[in-house]
């Protein structure tokens, strides 16, 4: 029997509304189906299980607002026969579903020096004060934790509440800067040729097929990341883990303000048909408040990209647990020397921000040379 | 009984009776007391009175209701000479919910609000200041009522005796000290314990009027009280009297009365006043050997009452423990 | 709006009394040298004329006489406030009031209540050295069957003086040394009267909780307004009463700031500051960002000389370094 608990979508999430159970008791569940749609800080994310089995039972009302950690439902899986009696749910449905987490010392670690209320927090955030920086005097106190507090209204409406979207991006970007030792390498790009072959591809395909400027730029990146290994993965434990395959957060700008990085998984398998057609599902997805779990918390690095006629170069921050993430400037005619001759090309300023403690700026570099090789040939893609 | 009976009082059948009947109480709850301490039904110190029965049943006679009484922590003789219930009493020796301090105080803090009996005090001398307040609290209102203090002569080596000498002089507060100088401070004797060993002249030094009297004569004591009661009533301002007596028992239970003679003892329980009171109250006819004998049934009924009322009685739930340390108070009458 | 005046934290103790002597013919004051001198510290200057030797009673030089006799005048109906030159002196007292006032109800079963009113003064500051100086309100505030207070503020002074007589158990009041002669606006009219239970929070501010009373408070004041110019937002809170402790608005800010720092003139071993601390731990643990902190008189007797009764004693400085260490800067 497997208990599914309320899923710590980010690092900034501590708690969900449970809005709607897709399945119900008595359903056969597989890997990967949706069981349930959860309303968090980002807005409604569609939670899925990970295991094959039989929802067997639910555990949790709808409307419940619920603690990361929580079990908010019983899952048998294949190997198990019915159980006779009902599981006994190890939260009690009769109690309020919401109750704040029990307030425990954290294990008590040899050399590490966290405040009650450092741990309490990280506890609360589902922190892992291993993989938190102490302050300089050694000790893990409520700055090197907490995050700005999020006031606990409780939403009515899905779709995406701007002031906790603001908390959230604010919590992960302030977690972010205060442990990832960020890294900056930039490269100029030579662009022209990308783009005319862009602009001979979308000549020939229909209105709804063509492509975006970024999905040739995705699946470069994608491709030059198989190559440079150390910048796609994570940082956990105090240690980076890489990750073999790529799924890259895009970072998708909401309207009001704000952004989301969903990931957009293997595009260096994917034809750039095949990543337009993700991309358009993911910008309408995000727009309408409705993602899946694992899109928010699988990226192993992101693009960020702030379109046409935004700056020249962006100069990223990571998204904790990743280890890089890549910035692009605006696409735009420069003088530009090309075999000794000054030409007019299209250009961009690529540039990678990477955690020190995962990589090193000769990666990053390595990086921006064969992303530079791949986008000169674009009909490879 | 020696001849120092005074005329101002009048030694009716009665009031014998009473005078020998509350001492022969007083004696027969306190062996019984004795007994039961060693059931260990009675726990703590016990510090017993035997012997000295006459000072407090003597001075008793001369207080009015209206008037207050501060004794020590040998006070059940004062305790029942004021005429606190038996039952009452003997239940807090137990620690009972139905002792007169709900098991709080035990033998040595013994009081009753109603008969104006401030205890109880196990401090040595920590009762004369209070004592000097009370008088002074009736000063200021005009009423004419006194305090009535009893201590040990141990008490005039501390400093409160002084102060409080001082202060009710200095005032010229109605309030009578009463000093049963039984001569030992636990063990240690007066003259091992004072410089001057006539007590009467340290109450003398601030102008307070200090008279002796035999505290192994209960007819004596009254006749001393009396006087001294009146001229406290009568203005004067404090009065001391230094009743000369005799503890029969040890300190408390646990003393193996290394400090004095064995002979000392038994020469002191030849004057013992119970039995010098009932030889002249026998020998002028006033009672009778089957009155006395009867009295005695009588006494040994009430004490053994009071054994059951105690034994019977309910503990203090621990719950109440922290009740009676504040006063509840009634908000309404704060505004 | 009602109408302020000034006055000084001496004027609003003598008017308390005045006040209280008026309202209530059981009141009396008694106390070395509280008639003719007019206190030893000046409260009570002038009502000897007004209300006559009986009411306003100069008293040997005899604490623990004149104490008890307080306290048995109690008994006898009336309210007594008595007046101990300096807590020093009260050590003399100290058998009444611990074995006589504080016990006699418990120990008569709830039978007898003493209504009295000791104040006394406390705390150094002036160089009187070591028997004039120190500060052991802590030893009040762990007696059962008391109830202790410190009015650090003129409208306190002014106000807890009637609550507290009208307490049927008895208060220990104590006036710190230096508050005599602050000056400031109390209310001209009107009730008075302040309650002598609970704190008050003198300063809000969310960053950390300055705990302190009497004396100190100012101190605590003058630091939390020197940390805000760095951005440190303290929270200063005014014990008011040490017994019994307002644990609850203590734990409430210590949630909200989740640092602590104490400020206690007693001596820190065996402290108030320290019960406060374990209030703390207890309470809030899991809200502690930071050890709680202490800034208490050094273990020496408060000695004479100016710099170094300076040194012994809670200052600014060390407030304000205490409050950055619990915010690890």
């Amino acid at each position: 029997m497997t208990a599914f608990r309320m899923p710590s979508l980010g690092a900034d999430m501590d708690e969900g509304t449970l809005v709607e159970w897709i399945k119900k008791p008595g359903d056969q569940l597989k890997r990967g189906d949706i069981i349930a749609v959860v309303e968090t800080q980002k807005g409604a994310i569609e939670i899925e299980v990970f295991h094959d089995g039989v929802l067997e039972a639910i555990h949790v009302k709808t409307g419940s607002r619920v603690p990361v950690g929580e079990v908010l439902a019983t899952i048998r899986t294949a190997e198990e026969p019915e159980s006779a009696q009902p599981v006994p749910p190890e939260v009690v449905t009769q109690k309020p579903v919401y109750a704040p987490p029990a307030q425990v010392a954290a294990p008590f670690t040899p050399g590490l020096k966290i405040t009650p209320a450092a741990s309490s927090r990280a506890k609360e955030l589902g922190i892992d004060v291993q993989s938190v920086f102490p302050g300089q005097d050694g000790i893990i106190g409520l700055k090197e934790i907490e995050v700005p507090s999020v006031p606990a209204k409780p939403k009515a409406s899905r779709g995406i509440n701007l002031d906790e979207m603001r908390n959230a991006i604010a919590a992960a970007m302030a977690r972010s800067k205060r442990e990832i030792p960020h890294y900056y390498v930039s490269s100029i790009i030579d662009m022209t040729a990308m783009m005319e072959w862009l602009a001979t591809e979308n000549a020939r395909r229909t209105v709804s097929d063509r492509l975006l400027a970024a999905v040739p730029i995705i699946k470069a990146c994608a491709l030059g990341l198989q190559q440079v290994p150390e910048l796609n993965g994570h940082f956990l434990d105090d240690r980076p883990l890489r990750i073999a395959e790529v799924k890259m957060g895009i970072g998708i700008a909401l309207r009001g303000g704000g952004l989301i990085a969903p990931a957009l998984a293997l595009p260096d398998r994917l034809s750039l048909t095949e990543i337009m057609q993700r991309l358009s599902d993911l910008v309408a997805r995000v727009r309408g408040g409705r993602l899946r779990s694992s899109e928010l918390t699988e990226a192993t690095v992101t693009l960020s990209n702030l379109g046409d006629n935004s700056a020249d170069m962006v100069l990223p921050v990571i998204y904790p647990p990743q280890v890089a993430i890549i910035g692009v400037g605006q696409i735009d005619a420069r003088p530009w020397v090309v075999d000794g001759t000054l030409a007019s090309r299209k250009i961009a300023t690529f540039a990678v921000a990477g955690d020190h403690r995962a990589n090193d700026g000769r990666s990053a570099a390595r990086f921006l040379r064969l992303l530079g090789e791949i986008l000169q040939k674009p009909e490879m893609l | 009984m020696n001849p120092s009976i005074s005329e101002k009082i009048h030694l009716t059948k009665e009031h014998c009776t009473e005078l020998l009947r509350m001492m022969m109480l007083i004696r027969r709850f306190e062996e019984r007391c004795a007994e039961l301490y060693g059931e260990q039904k009675i726990r703590g110190f016990l510090h017993l009175y035997i012997g000295e029965e006459a000072n407090a049943v003597g001075v008793m006679q001369a207080l009015t209701p209206e008037d207050a009484v501060v004794a020590t922590y040998r006070e059940h003789g004062h305790a029942l000479a004021r005429g606190l219930p038996l039952p009452e009493v003997m239940a807090e020796m137990y620690g009972k919910a139905t002792g007169s301090s709900r098991g709080r105080g035990g033998s040595m803090h013994i009081f009753n609000a109603e008969r104006r009996f401030y205890g109880g005090n196990a401090i040595v001398g920590g009762g004369l200041p209070l004592a000097v307040g009370l008088a002074l609290a009736d000063k200021m209102n005009g009423r004419p009522r006194i305090t009535c203090c009893f201590f040990g002569e141990g008490a005039a080596a501390e400093g409160e005796f002084h102060e409080s000498m001082n202060l009710a002089a200095l005032w010229k507060l109605p309030v009578l000290f009463v000093c049963e100088n039984n001569l030992y401070a636990m063990g240690t004797s007066l003259e091992r314990s004072e410089s001057e060993t006539d007590i009467c002249q340290h109450a003398k030094s601030y102008r307070i009027a200090a008279g002796s009297v035999d505290g192994m004569d209960v007819v004596a004591v009254e006749v001393a009280a009396r006087r001294a009661v009146q001229a406290v009533r009568d203005g004067n301002g404090p009065q001391f009297l230094e009743t000369q007596t005799y503890r029969f028992r040890a300190h408390s239970m646990f003393d193996p009365e290394l400090y004095r003679d064995k002979a000392e003892v038994e020469k002191w329980k030849e004057r013992c006043p119970i039995k010098r009171f009932r030889e002249w109250i026998l020998a002028t006819g006033t009672l009778h050997e089957s009155e006395i004998a009867a009295i005695e049934i009588a006494i040994a009924d009430e004490v053994e009452n009071a054994v059951k009322f105690a034994e019977s009685s309910p503990w203090e739930p621990e719950a109440d423990l922290t009740r009676d340390v504040l006063t509840p108070i009634k908000r309404s009458a704060l505004t | 709006m009602s109408v302020l005046r000034k006055v000084t934290y001496r004027d609003a103790v003598r008017e308390a009394i005045q006040d209280a002597m008026h309202r209530d013919a059981s009141v009396f004051l008694m106390g070395e040298d509280v008639g003719r001198y007019g206190g030893a510290y000046g409260c009570s200057k002038g009502l000897l004329a007004e209300f006559g030797e009986d009411r306003i009673r100069d008293t040997p030089l005899a604490e623990a006489g004149f104490t008890g006799a307080g306290i048995g005048a109690a008994l006898g109906g009336m309210r007594p406030i008595v007046e101990i030159m300096t807590v020093n002196f009260s050590l003399l007292a100290l058998d009444q009031i611990v074995n006589t006032a504080a016990a006699i109800r418990h120990m008569s079963g709830g039978q007898f209540s003493v209504p009295l009113v000791i104040r006394m003064a406390t705390g150094a500051g002036r160089q009187l050295a070591a028997q004039h100086s120190h500060s052991l309100e802590n030893w009040y505030a762990h007696v059962p069957g008391i109830k202790v207070v410190a009015p650090a503020t003129l409208a306190d002074a002014r106000g807890m003086l009637w609550t507290a007589l009208q307490d049927p158990d008895p208060v220990v009041m104590f006036e710190h040394a230096m508050l005599y002669n602050d000056e400031g606006e109390i209310a001209a009219e009107g009730d008075l009267s302040m309650p002598i239970e609970g704190a008050a929070i003198r300063r809000p501010g969310t960053d950390c909780s300055i705990i302190t009373y009497g004396g100190s408070l100012k101190k605590a004041l003058a630091a939390a307004a020197e940390l805000a110019g760095e951005n440190f937002n303290c929270e200063v809170i005014d014990l008011r009463a040490l017994r019994p402790l307002d644990g609850k608005t203590i734990l409430a800010s210590v949630e909200k700031t989740h640092r602590a720092v104490i400020v206690d003139e007693g001596w820190r071993t065996g402290s108030l500051a320290a019960e406060i601390s374990a209030l703390i731990m207890e309470g809030a643990f899991f809200a502690l960002d930071a050890p709680v902190a202490r800034v208490c008189s050094a273990e020496v007797p408060i000695p004479y000389a100016r710099h170094l009764e300076i040194s012994a004693t809670p200052q600014v400085a060390g407030i304000i370094t205490a409050v950055r260490g619990v915010l690890r800067r």
